[in-house]
């Protein structure tokens, strides 16, 4: 289960069988290809045994969308249960025919062809009716669409802002000083990607930071992108809105029920598209003050430490964080980088030569390259911090540094 | 035409030339359908290897066998390939082959130009390959090249990607030109365009969905290589540009061309249904009138593919009710088919298998079709593997199946010998097993929540990707059995009748088997008003 709400009261007998198969669906990390099949084939015939059973509907919610935590996406499940079961009788008449047709009427047992070949009443019939039952759909999916749009004034605003590779959450402020912001990365490390250590419990779907919300209270989702076009995606909210650079697009929900809540990007963005999950942490109005006034605290210290001066050890040590968090995916983590699309940093370039080209690429990025602007996702000290690092690991060696401040004032210079 | 005057097609005039230049410098139909009909097979292989080495990536989570990078220029190149180079060019080949002698014409109309866009296709495909050994890689960001992944973040052979577009275009042209002018010119005298097999009539409406949409690909693709080396910004938001323009223009070509892929695929079921039912074509004039109508509904359904872009309401809305009426005329070929086979006489030849499943299965993609055509649940669905399983049941037992099947229906009048119909059998239940265990459980692991495009995958959907894969692969190489069954074909069997099989009915029927190097260079008599 993707999230941890309980499952509405049911029948001991139901609980238990989906138990079973939700047990079956669970993976360990440990196992390997040859349990992997055994288990695909006894979930096959747990599968094939509860279609024939009586409450199989029930069992297939592992495999259906979700019904979500927010009156809206509740709203869309019945409609595509809705819409589903329609196409499903549908399917079951005109294939029942043709399957009856298919064992009747055959030569091999004597039928003899009959002659009609039009019918303009059945013609009628099979042009009007399906004109009825898709007005019988439209009408519901108009108005779920309706209640989707519904543009009233939000309780919280929040901008969501695709980056390759990550997510930055912004909660708008009137006050600028009170503006929390930050980035929200895959916490899965490479390692478990590479089959190198064993896969952990949410694997590809956990953050770092995860977006952090109130229950109860109507969020509005202003959704952009930096760089090309991302899709955020949560089902438990019904919500996929597009990021895309130039526009910002609303999307708005209202969550009932507290709980972590996960989704995944949904356009094809570049190379690590698949690992920009998102996490959604739905509390309770208290939780949330308190974490909010935590976040204001942190962004008020980090603004402080700007105005003092690192070590060399300070530095490397930040540094060497904010590199695997940034930098490690293209850089990769030995610094070598995959060349042409991503430069070795390793005894050439700019992190061996004069350090203010080297603060400059980071902060505004390269145009036309992978290489963004950083200057919108970190901080001056957290800047200062990588090009130090970058200009004195696997080797380099350079021994300069650079210190907050100065960014700083480069950054907020050309603002 | 009187421009040929010979009674009998074989007694003085010039068969083919030999060796090698005669398939480089035909202008005979029946060559040149065949150049056509290799090349995509051909390209069916090599655009099926990388789905192969995208399944087999998929088949557990984590990363086995290729890296992010080369996943992504794995699923675009497969698209771009099967799309263009596999189903496309099947199409034109069989056209090619049948439609002059379904008319009774000798020939296509513009033979030397029909030589020019066949072999166009071969440059661009080299082209668009080689780009898999450029620096930076293949095109990746997906056959539907969104800017601004494709422009400014593109790989430098996004250029060769650009150029081999625009040959393709440009192929497609000339040939759907020859179709339009070859069907509305030389058709046999007294047939008129109501007495036109359907195949025929499909691809007539679908050579005029290409010469009006290709243009459009061209233009996207010009204002892509403008933004990417002349300094525009068409795409471009920060110069003033908008990257939502690159994905209307995009789907205003995209969505007739969906259906450029499966028209006519309707015209070959339509073909073959009736033989082996041993019974007419149940509703000719609708089909025709339902044909026409999915083509024109077809300009002006494009945004579903676009609902979650943001737009307004009322665009959503309006996208939403014009696809759904598109189900309309699809509903009607359907209940036409199944009454061709109702009360028929039927018999279940490997043409008559794939064609029945075709049925089957392209309406599970239509329904599937219908559920996406709806907004709210689009919004749940897009952009999932519910969407892959979509487009996988229209396009693989949907078209590819009616291409497999027009290949066995005619293979006896273009080789005048019978397939093996043991292994063709068993050649249908492999692919019609794999397909389904492909693509089925796809539904499930996109409802569940796994997006497309995605080289790796959170551990709840293992199981479903473990089926697909497996199932891929069943189906990918029971296609080398098709290859060995052509051949064989080819090469012997038990010389096949005239009239091939019992129920035909049409002018190809009526010469020889094989076919002769020139059909109907004298234009038939027609039997009488009920070709069709
Ligand atoms: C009743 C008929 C059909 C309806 C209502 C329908 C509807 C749709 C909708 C709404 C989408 C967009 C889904 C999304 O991205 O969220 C879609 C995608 C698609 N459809 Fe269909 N469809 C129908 C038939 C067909 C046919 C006949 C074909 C081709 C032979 C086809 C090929 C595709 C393809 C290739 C895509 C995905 C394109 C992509 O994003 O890569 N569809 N369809
Ligand atoms: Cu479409």
């Amino acid at each position: 289960m993707v999230k941890g709400a309980m499952p509405k009261p049911m029948d001991q007998d139901r609980v238990n069988h989906r138990l079973e198969l939700l047990d079956m669906t669970k993976t360990q990390s440990s196992l390997g290809a040859v349990s992997r099949v055994k288990r695909v084939v006894k979930l096959l015939t747990a599968l094939a045994a509860s279609v024939v059973s009586t409450h199989a509907l029930a069992d297939w919610s592992a495999l259906n969308m979700t019904k979500g935590v927010t009156e809206i996406s509740r709203q869309v499940y019945d409609l595509h249960m809705l819409i589903f079961t329609i196409c499903v009788v549908i399917g079951v008449v005109v294939f029942g025919i043709m399957i009856w047709s298919m064992l009747v009427h055959r030569k091999s047992l004597g039928a003899e062809p009959a002659s009609f070949s039009h019918s303009t009443k059945l013609e009628y019939a099979w042009t009007i009716i399906p004109i009825f039952i898709l007005i019988g759909m439209a009408v519901p999916a108009t108005s779920t669409l309706r209640d989707m749009y519904d543009a009233s004034e939000a309780d919280i605003d929040i901008e969501v802002r695709g980056y390759q590779w990550k997510w930055q959450y912004r909660y708008l402020n009137d006050d600028p000083t009170q503006e929390v912001k930050f980035m929200s990365a895959l916490l899965t490390p490479p390692d478990e990607y590479y089959n190198r250590t064993p896969k952990r419990e949410h694997y590809l779907a956990d953050v770092d930071n995860p977006l952090v919300i109130p229950i109860n209270k109507k969020v509005r989702f202003l959704v952009t992108s930096n760089d090309v076009i991302h899709s955020w995606w949560v089902p438990d909210f019904a919500v996929k809105k597009d990021a895309i650079p130039g526009f910002v697009h609303e999307a708005w929900a209202k969550v009932e029920e507290p709980g972590i809540y996960r989704g995944k990007c949904t356009e094809l963005c570049g190379k690590d598209h698949g690992f920009m999950p998102i996490v959604v942490k739905a509390v309770e109005q208290e939780e949330y003050e308190a974490w909010l006034a935590m976040k204001q605290q942190e962004a008020l210290e980090v603004y402080e430490t700007v105005g003092k001066t690192w070590t060399m050890a300070e530095l490397m040590e930040t540094g060497e964080k904010v590199y695997a968090q940034h930098c490690q995916t293209c850089h990769q983590a030995n610094g070598e980088g995959i060349p042409p699309a991503f430069p070795s940093l390793v005894g050439q370039g700019l992190a061996i030569g004069p350090i203010d080209p080297h603060i400059d690429i980071v902060v505004n990025g390269k145009a036309g390259s992978a290489m963004q602007a950083f200057a919108a996702q970190l901080n001056p000290a957290e800047i200062a911090a990588v090009v130090t690092y970058e200009r004195n690991a696997w080797g380099n060696d350079v021994g300069d540094l650079v210190q907050p401040r100065e960014v700083n004032a480069l950054v907020s210079g050309e603002e | 035409m009187s421009a040929v005057i010979e009674n009998h097609h074989d007694d003085h005039h010039h068969g083919p030339d030999k060796g090698l230049m005669r398939w480089v410098l035909t202008t005979n139909h029946k060559d040149i359908g065949t150049l056509y009909l290799w090349f995509s097979f051909m390209m069916f292989l090599v655009g099926g290897c990388m789905a192969l080495v995208i399944r087999a990536e998929l088949f557990q989570p984590g990363l086995q066998l290729v890296v992010p990078e080369f996943f992504n220029q794995m699923t675009t190149m497969h698209g771009l390939i099967m799309v263009f180079g596999a189903v496309m060019p099947a199409f034109v080949g069989l056209a090619n082959w049948l439609v002059p002698m379904m008319i009774g014409a000798p020939d296509m109309a513009l033979p030397r130009m029909n030589n020019y866009s066949f072999w166009i296709l071969p440059f661009a495909f080299g082209m668009l390959l080689s780009t898999l050994f450029m620096e930076g890689g293949a095109p990746n960001f997906g056959w539907t090249f969104y800017a601004p992944l494709s422009t400014e973040y593109a790989p430098p052979s996004v250029t060769f990607f650009i150029f081999a577009v625009h040959l393709m275009g440009i192929s497609s042209i000339m040939g759907s030109i020859n179709v339009i002018v070859t069907i509305l010119n030389l058709r046999a005298p007294g047939m008129r365009l109501m007495d036109m097999p359907l195949f025929v009539w499909t691809w007539l409406i679908t050579a005029y969905l290409l010469i009006a949409v290709m243009p459009v690909l061209a233009g996207v693709v010009t204002m892509m290589l403008m933004d990417i080396h002349f300094g525009t910004a068409f795409f471009n938001a920060g110069g003033g540009g908008d990257p939502v323009l690159f994905q209307h223009v995009f789907w205003f070509f995209g969505h007739p061309e969906v259906y450029i892929m499966i028209l006519p695929a309707f015209g070959i079921v339509s073909a073959i249904i009736p033989t082996f039912a041993r019974k007419k074509l149940f509703g000719y004039d609708s089909m025709v009138y339902a044909t026409a109508s999915i083509a024109f509904l077809s300009f002006i359904v494009w945004a579903h593919h676009m609902f979650t872009v943001g737009m307004p309401i009322a665009g959503e809305l309006y996208f939403m009710y014009a696809t759904m009426l598109i189900a309309v005329p699809t509903g009607v070929k359907v209940f036409n088919w199944v009454a061709t086979m109702w009360q028929g006489s039927m018999t279940f030849e490997t043409p008559m298998l794939f064609a029945i499943a075709f049925v089957i299965l392209f309406t599970i993609g239509g329904l599937s079709g219908l559920m996406l055509a709806i907004v709210p649940a689009d919004f749940q669905y897009h952009d999932t593997y519910f969407v892959v399983a979509h487009f996988h049941y229209v396009l693989v037992p949907g078209s590819i199946f009616s291409i497999m099947a027009a290949a066995y229906y005619w293979l006896p009048k273009w080789t005048g010998n019978m397939y093996d119909e043991t292994l063709g059998k068993t050649h249908f239940w492999l692919s019609f097993v794999g397909v389904n265990v492909t693509f089925f459980p796809q539904h499930f692991i996109g409802l569940a929540g796994m997006p497309r495009r995605y080289p790796d995958y959170a551990l709840q959907f293992a199981d479903w990707n473990m089926v697909s894969s497996v199932g891929a692969f069943l189906f990918g190489f029971s296609q080398l059995l098709f290859l060995f069954i052509v051949i064989k074909c080819i090469r012997g069997g038990k010389q096949a009748t005239d009239e091939v099989w019992d129920g035909a009915e049409g002018l190809e029927w009526t010469v020889e088997s094989p076919a002769p190097y020139h059909t109907f260079s004298t234009p038939p008599a027609l039997p009488e008003r009920s070709l069709a």
